[in-house]
């Protein structure tokens, strides 16, 4: 643990930011540590539950296993910068109308994954919501009430466009 | 005078959504995992690598070389600071940290505290321990018999009355053994027309809640503060204060939302620990374990059930005789009072005159198991629900037929001598039925894929007798709060707690706030567990908003304010103190009334504050090649009295379903020679959205539980019950196979079919 630190510029939740870390540490350490975002939440730690989902340059990453330096010069992207001046994004507001969460700890991973799915498939089929959701683990059992809200927010946003 | 009666203010009964929603979709939503102090230490644990073991010798020189390892703690550090640093709710058998021996891999022996949690990490794996390896006991059947002891005597906590009688005794794994006799058991099978005896098992499984066990403490100045991820704060108040010889008052446990608990977080975890690394350091401690430590901290009980009923001519079951081995693991936590709480139930939601239980909890060398949602039910319905059917088949009698036949009714006696009070058995069994389409032609699938259909439910006694003390404040502007114990781990608590005053003070319940538990505020809980809270808390909230109910009307009374008068709580401050000042606070105690059962014969005419009755129905598909079960249509019926939030009912009753069905169908901690193979979710799989039925719901029946808050008692847990013998009875009605052990993976399946084809396949 004696490597040289690292510094490195990336684009965080829309501002330009620079940090300077030891090169073992993961993405969603440099997250909590330096930047106090929180909704990223390392569960597994293996890259296995999606409770760490942030999007890097669009694509959804486990940060748990993403080294940090990978971040230089990216776009990152957590759960944090969704709701903009106090307004939820519909996929956040789906989430509640249709209850799709008990203990919330797995929430904004899912709900980042969501918006993933719904970025490249506006109007899911029932497969590519599976295909897209299925590295996210949910203990409390709210799938059913997950998929409703992806189908909400999917007519939420198809609907508005 | 004569009674008015309440017009309801309609808040019972709303399916609002929770009332955190917005800070758990937005990532804002406090949990203890995000809490940082400052000059905070982390803890990383050394473990045990062994299921049985002396501890030789403790070699901590090359971790304690680590640049930024602030210390190395070990048993004998432990003791500078709690002279007798073994806890537990039942036994105080669990050392902090491992003294003279280990009892099974995974146990923490030594702790290290750096300021950077990797480095932590790295000094942890660089400990040496050597040790001199005993010999183990694993299984719950052989440890009745083995001349392998866990622990050389038993130390009851002395919380528990009636686990006096153990205490100083030698050699043996028995940690609590209850009896339940009724009638003559021995003659009823005497004069059975058919005997059906069978033996079931379960596997042992872990919660794994994804925000694993957290802790931070600050102990100073005479004071510990401890921050946790736990179910039941007062508990942990209580058991810190007695490890350090301290009054309560200077204890003081706080938590947040919990990422899930399931029962893993109840009594003490890791906040024993951390308090006396705190005690250590002089600096505030984290203990944060990651998924796979979970494994070796708590878990749901293996079991072994031997069930015995004799049938007579007409279907009826005349008796039952039910040993069920629970196990334990190698410290009791609150092992015992599964053994005996659910013990007692073991004979199922029947009317059966003779009834023999004999219920064990047994150490082993396995990872500890506790309290899992459900409380020992599972397993119990798991056996007693695949045996009726199994009589069912033998008599020639449709399943559902022969539940109902032999069905617990409003009014008889259960086992236990109580008489049974709002307990909708046949409206669920009747539900369960309905929704299924019991009796009904059905694709019954052809060639290599079979379809079947299965039924199963079962009946819980919640947990007694159980303390809940809440507050309510109304402040000068007419708002509320509340202040109870009780933990929202997702359930929902939060929310009802909320809607319940709401009702009672006729607010509207998205108005009133609730404070997260914390002990120097929020009065005693005896624990958010064994789907207790919504019954005893929601008596106590309801209670404490009546007072401060009656208290503003004596206010306005005070201040001239006619009754029925619509003037706004605030102009009643304003009268009586000039000005936007004051507090009304009102209290509320709970405490339900409960006898004892009696030791030899375990009879009580009042066994439990309230009965939970849930079940499942299955349709499954099979393939017959490999092995593979489908699940098509689950169905999950509870009775939940009259629900304060029923869209939240249901998602529990599904969320617990989905949760079942990884158990019934993958979740197994596998084990060689004591180690642990599996604990992580690359190799214990839980359910995933992939995973579900094509059809699933959860419902609730129409039901009032008299002596509940509003009519409304526990869910929590009744969503776990019948997953499991719903679908090995589907199984069992689509290819003729009879799943006896979970889970029931397509290994299981396929070696079942081939042996009932006559060609078993052989052990590679």
């Amino acid at each position: 643990m004696s490597a040289a630190p690292r510094t490195i510029r990336f684009t965080l939740n829309g501002s330009a930011v620079e940090a300077t870390f030891p090169p073992h540490l993961s993405l969603i350490e440099l997250l909590r540590e330096q930047f106090d975002l929180f909704g990223a939440r390392e569960s597994c730690g293996q890259g296995l539950c999606g409770c760490c989902t942030v999007l890097v340059d669009g694509n959804a990453v486990s940060s748990c296993l993403y080294l940090a330096a990978f971040a230089d010069g990216a776009e990152i992207l957590t759960v944090e910068h969704l709701a903009r001046d106090g307004r939820l994004d519909p996929v956040q507001q789906a989430f509640i109308e249709a209850g799709a969460f008990q203990c919330g700890f797995c929430t904004p991973g899912f709900v980042l994954m969501t918006k993933q799915l719904l970025d490249d498939h506006p109007d899911p089929t029932d497969d590519q919501i599976g295909h897209y959701l299925s590295g996210n683990l949910c203990r409390c059992g709210t799938y059913p009430e997950i998929i409703a809200a992806v189908l909400d927010a999917s007519h939420c946003l198809t609907v508005s466009l | 005078m004569t009674e008015t009666p309440r017009i309801s203010a309609g808040q019972i009964g709303r399916s609002i959504p929770r009332v955190e929603a917005r800070a758990k979709v937005t990532g804002t939503a406090e949990y203890i995992h995000n809490l940082r102090l400052p000059g905070m230490l982390w803890a990383k644990i050394c473990r045990s690598t062994v299921p049985h073991g002396r501890i030789r010798h403790i070699d901590t020189s090359a971790a304690a070389a680590i640049t930024g390892v602030q210390r190395i703690v070990t048993a004998a550090d432990i003791r500078n600071v709690i002279a007798e640093p073994y806890y537990g709710p039942a036994f105080h058998d669990q050392p902090i940290l491992a003294e003279e021996k280990v009892r099974h891999v995974g146990e923490p022996v030594a702790a290290v505290l750096a300021a950077d949690p990797r480095i932590a990490e790295q000094a942890a794996q660089a400990i040496i321990v050597d040790y001199e390896p005993l010999p183990a006991v694993y299984d719950e059947v052989e440890a009745l018999t083995s001349s392998v002891f866990v622990h050389d005597q038993l130390k009851p906590a002395g919380t528990f009355a009636d686990l006096k009688h153990l205490a100083g005794r030698r050699d043996t794994n028995i940690a609590l053994d209850f009896h339940l006799r009724r009638g003559d058991v021995e003659k009823a099978f005497a004069a059975a027309e058919q005997v059906f005896e069978h033996t079931f098992r379960t596997q042992q499984t872990m919660h794994t809640p994804l925000e694993p066990h957290v802790a931070v403490a600050d102990v100073r100045d005479g004071a510990a503060v401890i921050h946790s991820s736990t179910q039941n704060p007062s508990f942990v108040r209580i058991e810190i204060a007695r490890l350090l010889g301290w009054p309560e008052n200077r204890v003081r446990v706080k938590t947040a939302f919990l990422g899930g608990g399931f029962g893993a977080k109840v009594y003490v975890k890791v906040e024993a620990l951390a308090v006396a690394l705190s005690m250590l350091a002089g600096r505030p401690v984290k203990i944060a374990l990651t998924m796979e430590e979970q494994f070796f901290t708590i878990s749901r009980h293996a079991s072994t059930f031997r069930i015995k009923s004799a049938v007579d001519k007409e279907g009826r079951i005349t008796a039952r005789h039910c040993e069920v081995f629970y196990n334990g693991g190698a410290y009791a936590d609150i092992g015992p009072r599964v053994a005996q709480k659910s013990g007692f139930t073991a004979a199922g939601p029947y009317d059966i005159p003779n009834v023999a239980i004999d219920s064990f909890e047994i150490y082993t060398n396995r990872p500890p198991a506790g309290a899992f949602r459900g409380f020992g039910m599972p397993q119990l319905v798991w056996a007693y629900e695949c045996h009726a059917d199994l009589i069912a088949r033998g008599l020639g009698i449709d399943a559902v037929e022969f539940r109902r036949k032999n069905l617990l009714r409003e009014g008889m006696p259960h086992a236990t001598g109580t008489i049974m009070r709002d307990a909708a058995t046949a409206a669920v069994l009747d539900r369960l039925a309905q929704r299924i389409g019991w009796g009904q032609p059905f694709n019954r699938g052809n060639g290599t894929l079979r379809r079947g259909r299965g039924i199963a439910f079962g009946l819980k006694a919640a947990i007694s007798p159980t303390t809940s003390v809440a507050t309510v404040a109304i402040a000068a502007d007419g708002s509320c709060t509340v202040y109870c114990g009780t933990v929202d781990m997702g359930q929902g608590s939060t929310t009802a707690m909320a809607q319940i005053a709401a009702e009672t003070l006729e607010l509207d319940a998205e108005a009133v706030r609730v404070v997260a538990p914390d002990t120097d505020v929020t009065p005693y809980d005896m624990g958010t567990l064994g789907s207790r809270s919504t019954f005893h808390m929601g008596h106590a909230v309801r209670l404490a908003a009546e007072e401060a109910k009656a208290k503003l009307a004596a206010l306005a009374a005070e201040t001239g304010v006619p009754p029925g008068t619509n003037l706004p709580l605030a102009e009643l401050f304003r009268r009586k103190y000039g000005m936007q000042a004051g507090t009304v606070v009102g209290s509320g105690s709970y405490l339900p009334s409960y006898v004892s059962p009696d030791h030899a014969t375990g009879m009580t005419p009042n066994a439990t504050p309230f009965w939970m009755v849930g079940g499942s129905a299955a349709e499954i598909e099979i393939d017959t090649e490999t092995g593979q079960v489908r699940v098509l249509r689950l169905v999950t019926v509870a009775d939940a009295g009259t629900p304060v939030n029923p869209r939240i009912v249901e998602t529990q009753l599904t969320g617990a379903a989905i949760q079942h069905l990884g158990m019934t169908l993958f979740e197994n901690m596998e084990f060689t020679d004591g180690q642990l193979r599996n604990p992580n979710f690359a190799e214990y799989k839980i359910p995933g959205i992939r995973d579900l039925p094509e059809q699933l719901t959860g419902e609730i029946v129409d039901a009032v539980q008299q002596s509940g808050p509003y009519g409304a008692k526990g869910v929590g847990e009744t969503g776990t019950f019948a997953v499991a013998p719903a679908i090995a009875n589907a199984i069992h009605d689509a290819v003729g196979v009879r799943l006896m052990e979970l889970p029931i993976t397509p290994e299981a399946v396929y070696r079942a079919l081939r042996t009932a084809a006559g060609d078993p396949l052989g052990d590679t």
